[in-house]
């Protein structure tokens, strides 16, 4: 089986796009630790559960920037192919 | 054999890329209108039709008798959002509660518009930079008012002088950043839609699609409009500071 060069690029691309989304991990575990504690800050006081949840969802969805660069390298690789061309 | 089987599973080829419609010369470039236009001027004109006629309902108003449908969404927007305002700037929401609904307005309206078959402009990063540009501004221009040029000095060489270059490089990220998130969520959803309906046999297209897309349109972009106007409103008190 022959492989020819650009094959082989757009192959390992494909792999460098599937290690990427890796950085999801992150993300989730911090945002899982957010809601846990907001969950907990709920339940020892219930009256500030419109503030705690607004908080919460800022600080989450500052947490996944991260993840989301990820997901745009990912998406780069696949779609876009700079190292292909 | 595996052409008829392919053709029963794969229905086309995955559809989300932004796509050029026609071409026109601009100072010697090239200038593609792409579908984001069209996308985005469906979206001003669903706003604008929107507000002619509540602007007209309003005029014609009985202020003794209860106010049609259409005013009571519109008293309904405009509350949420001078509340939500108010409640994060406090005594500084003043004039920033015009510029929050706009963009507010605009990201949600833009965000949903997956619904009505069209690619979200906000999938776009030449929408979504442009926002944050314009935040940065904002920021910007609030900071050297309100703190000064020695104040906004001092900030920048905040524990020590020589942190100024990291300091200079959060803030330059700022922008960046708050239109990336905003980019990053509204393509996933588009492209996780696409390859939905792209990729899979026809029989698990009938019904679920409407799960997700309250997901990814609905529940995601009502999400990222809530938390890009959050931010804007944090770094706009933040530059102002106390005064």
């Amino acid at each position: 089986m022959n492989i020819s060069g650009i094959e082989f690029i757009k192959g390992c691309s494909a792999i460098g796009a599937g290690l990427a989304v890796i950085a999801g991990i992150g993300p989730g575990v911090g945002q899982g630790i957010a809601a846990g504690h907001a969950a907990s800050a709920v339940g020892r006081n219930p009256g500030a559960k419109s503030d705690i949840t607004s908080t919460m969802l800022l600080g989450q969805a500052v947490a996944e920037t991260t993840g989301l660069y990820g997901l745009l390298v990912a998406m780069i690789l696949i779609f876009v192919q700079p190292l292909a061309k | 054999m595996y052409t008829c089987s392919n053709a029963l599973l794969m229905a086309k080829e995955p559809d989300f890329m932004i796509k050029g419609i026609f071409s026109y010369e601009l100072f010697g470039h090239k200038v593609w209108i792409t579908n984001t236009h069209v996308s985005i001027l469906i979206v001003m004109l669903l706003i604008l039709v929107f507000s002619i006629v509540v602007h007209g309902k309003i005029k014609k108003m009985d202020p003794y008798k209860a106010p049609p449908m259409l005013v009571n969404i519109a008293e309904f927007i405009m509350d949420f959002i001078s509340n939500m305002t108010v409640g994060v700037m406090g005594s500084k929401a003043g004039k920033f509660v015009n510029y929050i609904g706009t963009i507010a307005i605009f990201i949600l309206i833009s965000n949903v518009s997956g619904l009505l078959g069209l690619r979200p402009p906000t999938a776009d990063y030449g929408v979504t930079f442009p926002l944050g540009v314009l935040t940065f501004c904002l920021i910007l221009f609030n900071k050297f008012k309100y703190q000064k040029p020695i104040g906004v000095l001092k900030g920048l060489c905040e524990p020590w002088p020589f942190w100024l270059p990291i300091n200079l490089i959060g803030d330059v990220a700022v922008p960046i950043s708050l239109s990336l998130r905003l980019f990053a969520n509204i393509l996933s959803g588009t492209v996780m839609m696409a390859l939905y309906y792209a990729l899979l046999p026809f029989f698990v297209k009938i019904g679920i699609p409407s799960v997700l897309h309250v997901y990814f349109d609905l529940f995601s972009g009502a999400i990222q409009t809530y938390v890009f106007c959050m931010l804007t409103m944090t770094y706009i008190s933040d530059a102002i500071g106390e005064g």
